[in-house]
């Protein structure tokens, strides 16, 4: 078994209004980034975990996030990075 | 009849419950500690409303793997009634006892305040004591308590006639201005398929009696006595 640093992004879900974001979008429209159509906000989690290889490593995270980490009803999720950890 | 009312840590309005069974409606009531596997016999099981385990990572996400929970889920499954009121609410959604999600306030603003609501069904288990279409006045007290469900859901919900409150202005009224978290549909409480989990974003425990503001809420636990005891 060897150690793994994984991290998820969570987001809500495309089409679920994000009072968040949208407040951030229009603070920055507000300071000139009109280029910004969109923003949402979420959590990132790290986890440090065992696993015999990178993969199993974002297979056991994949399910932790459909088992708690994310809400199925109004959530995505994805791994966004998976480092060996001496 | 015997209320059971769940006590997770960061649970505030388990004594409001508690009270109100007992000195209002003089039935029973216990206390059910959340790391307990026991029901001490209760009819009806009460998620009340708080902040169970500081709401870390979601409202209610965390409370749902409480001992507790796990016999409340079997009371549930066996056509007990369950009423999840609030952080209850948020609890029973995160368990699977009824669909949907409740999410941060539109307003992004937590929200204190008296609101109506309009009885939808008054042919459940929670609501035989009002008339469809009476307005009621009950506090709401909650950041997170936006319903929010795929609108799959929500036509089966309608269909099925379990919205049985929604968020209305003075002459019962959907509007903006009425919605106060900015709900789907403007739903404030929903029923199970089964009929015996109700899970309300008001507080009906807070408006037992006139002293409190209100006692349009006292008819929720009467309905109850109503259905479970015949």
């Amino acid at each position: 078994m060897s150690r793994y640093r994984v991290s998820v992004h969570i987001v809500p879900r495309q089409g679920i209004l994000d009072p968040q974001g949208k407040a951030v979008a229009d603070a920055l429209h507000t300071l000139g980034f009109g280029d910004v159509q969109d923003a949402r906000i979420g959590r990132h989690i790290v986890l440090d975990v065992q696993a015999t290889t990178p993969d199993a490593a974002g297979r056991a995270v994949r399910k932790m996030c459909d088992k708690l980490l994310a809400n199925p009803v109004t959530e995505d999720y994805e791994i966004a990075r998976v480092e060996g950890l001496p | 009849m015997k209320f059971g009312i769940v006590t997770f840590p960061g649970s505030n309005c388990d004594y409001d419950a508690f009270r109100g069974v007992v000195d209002v409606l003089g039935e029973q009531a216990v206390y059910l500690w959340h790391k307990s596997h026991d029901l001490q016999g209760s009819d009806v099981v009460v998620l009340p409303g708080g902040f169970s385990y500081g709401d870390y990572l979601r409202a209610g996400a965390i409370a749902r793997f409480s001992p507790i929970m796990q016999e409340v889920v079997a009371h549930a499954r066996r056509g007990g009634p369950v009423l999840a009121v609030c952080n209850g609410f948020q609890i029973a959604c995160e368990a699977g006892l009824l669909p949907g999600a409740l999410l941060r306030n539109a307003s992004l603003t937590f929200l204190s305040q008296i609101v109506r609501l309009r009885v939808e069904n008054a042919d459940t288990m929670f609501t035989n004591r009002y008339t469809a279409g009476q307005i009621l006045r009950m506090p709401i007290a909650h950041g997170d308590g936006r319903f929010t469900a795929d609108d799959e859901t929500l036509d089966r919900l309608e269909g099925e006639g379990r919205v049985v409150l929604r968020y209305v202005n003075a002459v019962g009224a959907c509007d903006a201005e009425s919605n106060p978290n900015g709900s789907m549909r403007a739903i404030a409480g929903i029923v199970s398929a089964e009929g015996n989990v109700l899970g309300l974003m008001p507080h009906p425990e807070r408006a037992f009696e006139s002293l409190l503001g209100s006692s349009d809420g006292l008819g929720i636990f009467q309905s109850m006595l109503a259905r479970v005891s015949a």
